[in-house]
């Protein structure tokens, strides 16, 4: 029989793709695959011919009769028929490495993942050793995609030099940002990518056990990732003998409580240990003192997951793509009120407008774009005379914004900011670990006075003081959250002062 | 739908007891206890302090800290809401007014016959399809108030 490719990453699933998986079952070979991401298309049949894969979307069950009578099994013509998947417009533009096999490959499958490149990456490494695989990672250009950006190859070094009897590799999947969901994607679709990456990173920093926290909103990854943990084991990749080179690692999943603090490395460090999610004064840092006081590695999935194909590459093909500092692929993340939602994976040096308006295609509802919001609940919004910021974690950080994990949330006309600015403070005081007064206190003070701003008391008065107030997070705090949650609240102020108005 | 059990201090013990031998044991055994019990029970605190050498309070705050672990029992289905920026944007707050007045709960609140508990959420990672939500482990989007109520009769 034909085979046909359907998603069971939970966004498809949510569109109905079992629905849509159980009406060809008994027309064609059902294999279910990670998402390709292009999420309006969701669910989406890719159907496998002589002339590559012919994607059909997004389908319901009940297009399935006509879609079959159509003659989809052999590519037919029909108005759901969106041509060859890799010649779609949205994807023809990406350049997927991280992303190469999701949505492509049977998730569980690890014959599958070899067959599309997969542990090359892991025995180049044991080939070369740890000091040549860490000096790739560092002339890769490779940062942490989590959004602090910090050089992977230097965490590494940090770590495989600092002393110490264990070691750790810390996998952060506490993907908690609003508008993100490329780890969630990932783990679902391609999980022995995220497996190969940090054998690599545990060979080579000399750790031999690593911890993935993922997030309890997560169900579906959750399982996904476990499954190939057991796989993985089974097959040699994990365990007292890594792919037969003498080495022992392997890799143990914890669950999150739905706390959004334990996605600050410290609190999650916290969190694995058994503690209530609160942050730690650094230094020391987790490369010196991490989990139960041994060096880690910190990293997010996306981080990696792209270590397998820099490592099978080389770190030049990586180190070519990009622009400034700002080297490889992000994967982008395109949300809310935006047509073309879903996952794209391009070179760092796209321009904001280019992302939201060609690739995008503007809003959902057809209004125009009012703002958006980059880098998740603690990222700054954009006005559309910021458009032409580049796509770069520099190029962010001077227009006092943030890239983050590559989330970008459009927001229509209807947007009201001084409601944006609001809702950051509400969230910062629901998620503050409360570990330190500016965060803890602050972020309710700030929630107050926005109430009163928005009813139209001393706005003036109230305006400056909570400028003062954000001033005092921004310096004040232990972390990130306290740290950050005045970009949203202070570009809502800057980029749309009328919305602040009585 | 899950099913959960009645309170029971050796089947508690028994759960605590499969997880306590881990590294930074306490979240596994109070997730199993919850999958368990639909809850943390105010008894099992004092079990879970004595099996990893903590004290009450400690326990207590651990419990506590951690937005998922709830002191009772939830309805016979959890509806989590998603709240975040993304779902803000294509009307999540209208969905959320819209379920509370149909369900006549609020945040974290059970419906009088016991049928669903309305839990906020802060982001799915269903961000490009929302407002979106999960019904007993089960991804929903693009929702607006009554495909959310079709769901939740369906579940029934």
């Amino acid at each position: 029989m034909t085979r046909v490719f359907i998603s069971k990453d939970a966004a498809s699933l949510a569109l109905g793709a079992d629905a849509v998986a159980a009406a060809l079952a008994s027309h064609a070979t059902v294999v279910r695959t990670g998402s390709r991401g292009m999420m309006w298309l969701e669910p989406l049949i890719e159907v496998e011919t002589p002339a590559g894969r012919i994607a059909y979307g997004p389908v319901e069950a009940a297009d399935v009769p006509g879609l079959l009578a159509a003659g989809m099994l052999d590519g037919g013509a029909h108005p759901l028929r969106q041509g060859p998947t890799d010649d779609i417009p949205f994807m023809k533009r990406q350049t997927r490495l991280t992303f190469a096999r999701c949505g492509v490959v049977d998730p569980l499958s690890l014959a599958d993942y070899e067959a599309h490149g997969g542990l090359d990456g892991l025995r180049k490494a044991i080939a070369a050793g740890p000091a040549a695989t860490m000096d790739i990672v560092l002339k890769s250009g490779l940062r942490g995609r989590g959004g602090a950006g910090f050089p992977t190859g230097i965490k590494w070094k940090t770590t495989a030099d600092a002393e110490g009897d264990r070691k750790y590799i810390v996998c952060n999947a506490d993907e908690g940002d609003s508008g993100t969901f490329a780890d969630r994607m990932l783990m679902e679709g391609d999980p022995f990518s995220l497996i190969e990456g940090m054998a690599i990173a545990g060979l080579s920093t000399g750790a031999t056990k690593g911890y993935v926290y993922t997030r309890s909103e997560y169900p579906h990854a959750v399982a996904t990732f476990d499954a190939a943990l057991a796989i993985a084991r089974k097959a040699g990749v994990l365990g007292p003998d890594v792919l037969g080179c003498g080495r022992a690692f392997d890799i143990e999943q914890r669950v999150g409580a739905g706390a959004y603090v334990c996605g600050e490395e410290t609190a999650l460090l916290e969190s694995l240990e058994g503690r209530r999610g609160q942050v730690r004064a650094k230094p020391p840092l987790p490369a010196h003192k991490g989990l139960f006081g041994c060096p880690t590695v910190v990293n997010n999935v996306i981080t990696l997951a792209t270590v397998p194909c820099i490592l099978r590459d080389g770190p030049e093909a990586y180190q070519a793509i990009g622009m400034g500092r700002s080297r490889g692929t992000m994967p982008l993340q395109l949300a809310g009120n935006v047509k073309f939602g879903g996952l794209f994976e391009a070179g760092f040096g796209l321009s904001l407008g280019e992302i939201v308006n060609d690739i995008g295609g503007g809003t959902l509802s057809g209004r125009p774009i009012r703002a958006l919001q980059v880098g998740g609940p603690l990222g700054a919004y954009f006005p559309e005379a910021l458009f032409a910021t580049p796509f770069d974690y520099e190029a962010f950080a001077a227009k006092d914004g943030l890239i983050g994990h590559g989330g970008i949330v459009v927001f229509d006309d209807t947007v009201d900011l001084a409601k944006q600015a609001r809702f950051a403070m509400e969230f910062c005081a629901a998620e503050s670990c409360g570990k330190c007064t500016p965060c803890r206190i602050g972020s309710t003070r700030g929630m107050e006075t926005m109430d009163k701003i928005i009813a139209g008391t001393s706005v003036q008065k109230n305006t400056e003081l909570l400028r003062d107030l954000c001033h005092t997070l921004k310096f004040g705090s232990l972390c990130a959250l306290g740290g950050f949650i005045p970009y949203p609240v202070l570009s809502a102020l800057d980029h749309f002062p009328e919305d602040f108005r009585p | 739908m899950p099913e959960y059990e009645p309170w029971n201090q050796e089947r508690a013990a028994s759960i605590i007891a499969a997880e306590a031998h881990r590294e930074g044991a306490c979240l596994p055994i109070l997730h199993a206890i919850q999958h368990a019990f639909g809850c943390v029970p105010t008894d099992a605190v004092p079990m879970v302090a004595k099996a990893l050498n903590l004290s009450r309070a400690e326990v207590h705050g651990i419990v506590t800290f951690y937005h998922e672990f709830r002191r009772t029992p939830p309805g016979k289905h959890v509806l989590q809401l998603c709240r975040a920026e993304a779902c803000q944007a294509v009307g999540a707050d209208k969905v959320a007014a819209d379920v509370k007045q149909r369900l006549g709960v609020d945040w974290h609140g059970t419906t009088e016959n016991g049928a669903v508990t309305l839990e906020p959420v802060f982001c799915l990672g269903l961000c490009a399809i929302g407002p979106a939500a999960l019904l007993d482990g089960a991804p929903l989007a693009r929702l607006d108030g009554g495909k959310v109520a079709a769901a939740v009769e369906a579940a029934r």
